[in-house]
């Protein structure tokens, strides 16, 4: 069977040219790389180092770093109580993300991939909540989730409902995590859907052409051909899902600071409450890494299981 | 070709004397400023006074940014951490602005203050806050206590005819708000603070300065007596589900919305809260006539004395990269007629003396008198002590107002943190 998927194409890339380079074109690509790995080194590989450095100190962010603890932040880090919760929460957004919003957006994918009546004005209403930015999606929210029946659209509602009164959904630490995972769904499903639809138009319509000869129903022709063949992208999105699921700062700092009471706390949130409020920025560059060992495992883990078994078919 | 080159060197040194010439006469100087008070008149009266200086120093150019806040006390946290604060900008002195100072972050002004008795101008005790190992780095535009700010119109219906003052009283009062179906408090627990002062008032009250001077120096600890009973009372008062629903995740600005459109009845905050309710309300007035205000009660058994006060209050400092101008601004922003403009909107409990008179609301003059009065005057916690303290306060307090955590945890909590910070 051809392989047709980019990174089939990419590794064989330096198989098809690698020898035939002249020396003009590799001062090319490395011309051409440049800026992007002067840029990569500066913003990332440099402030990456100096993280790990700074871990080992008891700094406060101002001044020269003096105060040489070795690993002592680190073992604060794993025996905080709060930050293993952050942890826990972390991993429950995953387990939802998984389970949840990328099942959604695959769902929404098939049937605005379909020759369904305004399927363009789907994707684009659903798709909208990506473009917005973290910070408006998280005001949006905020003011949505107002505890108040009078200032808050959701309670205003459930306060209408019969049977059903307001809720303080932020406010409470029993349901805050489960409203900022509504919010995260909102928020990502259209990226994950967008995905998956480019993956759809790949499929070349002589197999599905030949399955419904052969004379298969709707949902065998989704069990067996489709979701085969978008694998390799439910596999890139499972990966960018829980990456994106492990760092996810911006909107839970927005409406909830990782509160009430640490009820909604992440890595992130913890390593940014240390860093800029308790201004014990040793601390949170320890915290900061630790996120980056968990994530780079993560990736190293996926790399082995997924992606070899995706090059070897 | 060379007579082209002569014409174009005397064309620059033409152009290179204009601008040494107009550099020379008025260099001009850019002063940024940076504070948090976001309600329309009180910004109007910031901007009005840069507009004013600047078209009596036509060189300089005051860049005015108004922030709410948390949103300020994030910028600002980044901008120092890498070096470049603000020329002017908001302070509440103590702890934070000394680990400013610690790190040369801050311009040491004592000599313009030792000049032409402008540290006279002052209350000493109120410029005090922003001064650290003897040297000046900021001043004061207010200086103020925390109280109960409360609606009399709600009181009444409820049939209570004096405010409380003790703290059974106070659970009393609560109980027959909450029987006449009106919120009795209103709390913006979400950004912590707010919650911190009830603590930090019953710690004042039951342990008085004693208590707090010991656990400060670290002959005593955090851990005492009179801290965990602090947790205890407030634990009584949590128990009563005193406050609005969602109080856990409310912000200061939801507190001050339910005062100023009066769907709560008290308040437990400092000397902004009038102008604040005003803003935040829908009519844009507050409580106005409604408003009324009582010290915190005095606690059973406590040995602090109930004239004794919590409070802080604002000011501005000087960053230390800023230009002389910006003293010189600090210096016309810090006037007597300045203070009364503030007084005036009911921005600043005046701290410039001769300012006094500037205040119109009968309870701001009575926030005024009760912290000049208070024998023993307790800086906020979160101000008094090194940031990493303050913020500890802050997240366990929070936890006793959840009922996630016990007297006993939170005050473990602040000892755990005081003594690895201070030394």
């Amino acid at each position: 069977m051809k392989k047709n998927s980019f990174e089939q194409d990419v590794q064989t890339l330096p198989q098809k040219f690698g020898s035939t380079l002249r020396p003009q074109d590799r001062m090319t690509i490395v011309l051409f790389l440049l800026p992007a790995l002067v840029f990569f080194s500066i913003f990332l590989v440099y402030p990456v180092f100096r993280s790990v450095y700074y871990s080992l100190f008891n700094w406060k962010g101002f001044g020269p770093t003096v105060d040489f603890i070795g690993l002592n932040n680190f073992k604060r880090i794993l025996t905080d109580r709060i930050f293993l919760k952050a942890v826990g929460h972390g991993l429950l957004i995953v387990v939802l993300s998984l389970s949840i919003q990328l099942p959604l957006s695959l769902a929404l994918a098939l049937m605005v991939g379909r020759n369904l009546r305004g399927r363009a004005l789907f994707r684009t209403i659903f798709f909208m909540p990506y473009v917005l930015s973290e910070v408006i999606t998280g005001i949006m929210w905020l003011i949505l989730f107002n505890p108040d029946p009078k200032r808050g659209f959701i309670n205003a509602i459930m306060a209408l409902l019969p049977g059903l009164k307001a809720i303080p959904w932020l406010g409470d630490t029993k349901t805050v995590l489960l409203a900022i995972f509504v919010v995260l769904t909102w928020k990502y499903f259209g990226f994950y859907m967008l995905l998956y639809l480019a993956s759809l138009q790949n499929i070349p319509s002589e197999i599905e052409e030949a399955a419904l000869i052969d004379g298969v129903n709707k949902r065998q022709m989704i069990t067996y051909i489709t979701i085969p063949l978008i694998g390799s992208t439910i596999r890139t999105s499972i990966y960018l899902s829980v990456l994106g699921s492990l760092q996810v700062f911006a909107i839970i700092w927005i409406m909830t600071k990782g509160g009430p009471v640490n009820a909604s706390e992440v890595m992130s949130t913890y390593m940014y409450r240390f860093s800029f409020v308790r201004f014990e920025l040793g601390y949170g560059s320890a915290v900061a890494t630790v996120m980056l060992l968990i994530s780079l495992f993560f990736s190293l883990a996926y790399l082995r299981l997924v992606r070899q078994a995706d090059y070897l078919n | 070709m060379k007579k082209y080159s002569l014409v174009l060197f005397l064309v620059g040194i033409l152009l290179l004397s204009g601008v040494l010439t107009t550099m020379a006469a008025e260099a001009p100087v850019t002063i940024n400023w940076w504070h948090i008070q976001t309600a329309e008149v009180e910004k109007v009266l910031w901007q009005g006074l840069a507009d004013e200086y600047m078209a009596a120093h036509p060189n300089v150019n005051i860049e005015v940014l108004s922030l709410e806040n948390e949103n300020f006390k994030a910028k600002l946290t980044t901008v120092m951490l890498s070096g470049e604060p603000p020329d002017i900008f908001q302070s509440w002195g103590g702890g934070v602005m000394n680990e400013y100072a610690k790190a040369g972050l801050l311009l040491d002004i004592t000599a313009h203050l030792d000049k032409d008795g402008w540290r006279d101008t002052f209350s000493p005790g109120a410029l005090g806050v922003y001064s650290f190992e003897g040297k000046n780095y900021g001043v004061p535009r207010d200086m103020g206590m925390v109280g109960f700010w409360y609606n009399k119109d709600l009181f009444a219906q409820a049939g209570i005819d004096n405010p409380p003052a003790t703290w059974t009283e106070l659970l009393e009062d609560v109980q027959i708000l909450k029987d006449a179906g009106i919120t009795p408090i209103a709390v913006g627990e979400g950004d912590k603070w707010p919650g911190a002062f009830w603590w930090e008032y019953l710690a004042v009250r039951i342990g008085g300065q004693a208590a707090f001077d010991a656990a400060y120096s670290r002959e005593g600890s955090f851990t005492d007596a009179p801290f965990i009973e602090a947790g205890e009372k407030l634990q009584e008062l949590v128990a009563l589900e005193p406050f609005q629903s969602g109080f856990l995740g409310a912000t200061w600005g939801d507190e001050a919305t339910l005062m100023g459109n009066g769907e709560a009845a008290m308040d437990l905050m400092g000397q902004w809260a009038p102008g604040a309710f005003a803003d935040n309300s829908v009519d844009k007035l507050g409580l106005g006539e409604k408003a009324g205000w009582f010290p915190f009660p005095a606690v059973e058994r406590g040995t602090g004395d109930p004239a004794d006060a919590l409070g802080g209050g604002n000011g501005f400092v000087i960053g230390i990269n800023a230009p002389q101008e910006a003293v010189d601004f600090l210096k016309y922003i810090s006037s007597v007629d300045s203070q009364i403009a503030q007084a005036e909107i009911n921005l600043s409990v005046p701290v410039v003396k001769g300012a006094e008179g500037g205040l119109i609301d009968p309870l701001l003059k009575i926030v005024q008198q009760g912290a000049a009065a208070a024998q023993y005057f307790q800086l906020y916690y979160d101000q008094a002590m090194p940031p990493a303290v303050g913020s500890v306060v802050n997240d366990n307090v929070q936890g006793l107002f959840a009922g996630t955590l016990t007297p006993e945890q939170t005050a473990q909590a602040i000892e755990d943190s005081a003594a690895q910070e201070i030394k």
